[in-house]
């Protein structure tokens, strides 16, 4: 059953970022993005807007769920699960270890249910359990992306963008252009982006996929990661660069 | 407060752009950045960028879960029910 994820929910609920000039997205909440199986159900969910549920809904799965409801937890896995699965392979270096990781993951929460009081969004809760799940893993394994060495990814020194590109005092040499509402809409802005962020070193893709792509506000992305405020920052601002360097270089073809 | 604000460069800007965006900006600097923002159309255009990509992220789909997989789950569910 396809959930539902129509724009009423995205432009009233929060998308989670911090105050500023960011907007919620809400322009690109439109169907039409979504291919759709033979049966008919979406093969492909709008993350930014099937995973930012009112919490009233899922304050009342998790009521069905603790009485024992398994069309609740079914609900919860359509609803959580995929955004699991590619957050846990931020962690893990395969897609069977990021399953099996997902799986403990669930089995967690149903033992915890109890002990969920709702302080946090489920989905924070869910990320964290994941992330305590795969640290746990890759001990054991000793083979899991190491998050401890935050903010060492190796291009400290680097700039938002390429010097080359300004003059003498600082001014634009070669300034960026304006973006094309058209061109936003086309699933190549979204392919581009979506390269881009695979091609980031692990710990700024891992920010940038729980901030912009999950949409966890700051401080939910620096809870589950365990990282400060302050490196959070740091390794989102390299990766918003880098990326919209590939989306500039997509608008300029 | 305007006799705190200071000319920031365009080079600058970009460096600043997400402690802006993540409101991580004492009142000076932020009236430095906005008011650099309104008098360059250049820099306005890198901020909408920046927010264009983000926008575009939050539409970025997982993959739905491989039946079998979702076919697991729910059949560990109902065995921890049973337990």
């Amino acid at each position: 059953m396809p959930l539902n994820i129509g724009p009423q929910i995205s432009s009233s609920w929060p998308c989670g970022r911090a105050a500023g000039a960011s907007g919620c997205g809400s322009a690109f909440t439109g169907s039409a993005i979504l291919a759709t199986r033979s049966d008919g159900t979406a093969r492909r969910r709008l993350a930014g807007t099937a995973t930012r549920v009112p919490p009233d809904e899922d304050a009342e799965l998790l009521r069905s769920l603790r009485a024992g409801d398994e069309q609740a937890f079914a609900t919860l896995v359509d609803r959580y699960g995929p955004s699991l699965l590619r957050v846990a392979q931020l962690f893990v270096p395969t897609r069977s270890v990021a399953e099996e990781v997902v799986q403990e993951t669930w089995l967690a929460v149903l033992t915890g249910i109890e002990r969920f009081e709702g302080r946090s969004s489920l989905k924070t809760w869910l990320f964290r359990i994941l992330t305590n799940k795969a640290k746990t893993r890759g001990r054991r394994d000793a083979r899991i992306v190491p998050f401890a060495s935050l903010a060492a990814d190796g291009d400290e020194d680097g700039t938002a963008v390429d010097v080359d590109r300004f003059a003498q005092g600082g001014e634009w040499r070669s300034p960026p252009r304006g973006v094309p509402e058209e061109r936003l809409l086309a699933g190549e802005a979204r392919r581009t982006i979506e390269n881009a962020i695979a091609a980031l070193p692990p710990n700024q893709r891992a920010v940038i996929t729980l901030r912009d792509v999950e949409g966890l506000s700051a401080e939910e992305a620096c809870n589950v990661l365990g990282v400060s405020e302050t490196n959070q920052r740091v390794l989102l601002h390299r990766a918003r660069a880098k990326v919209r360097a590939a989306f500039e270089e997509y608008l300029d073809s | 407060m305007s006799a705190a604000i200071r000319d920031l460069a365009c080079q600058e800007i970009v460096e600043l752009v997400t402690d802006y965006l993540e409101g991580a900006m004492d009142a000076p600097l932020r009236a430095s950045f906005e008011a650099h923002l309104a008098g360059c159309p250049h820099c306005t255009h890198y901020v909408e960028q920046i927010e264009a990509t983000i926008r575009i992220a939050g539409t970025i789909a997982a993959d739905d879960l491989p039946e079998e997989f979702r076919a697991g789950l729910l059949e560990a569910f109902r065995g921890f029910r049973r337990e």
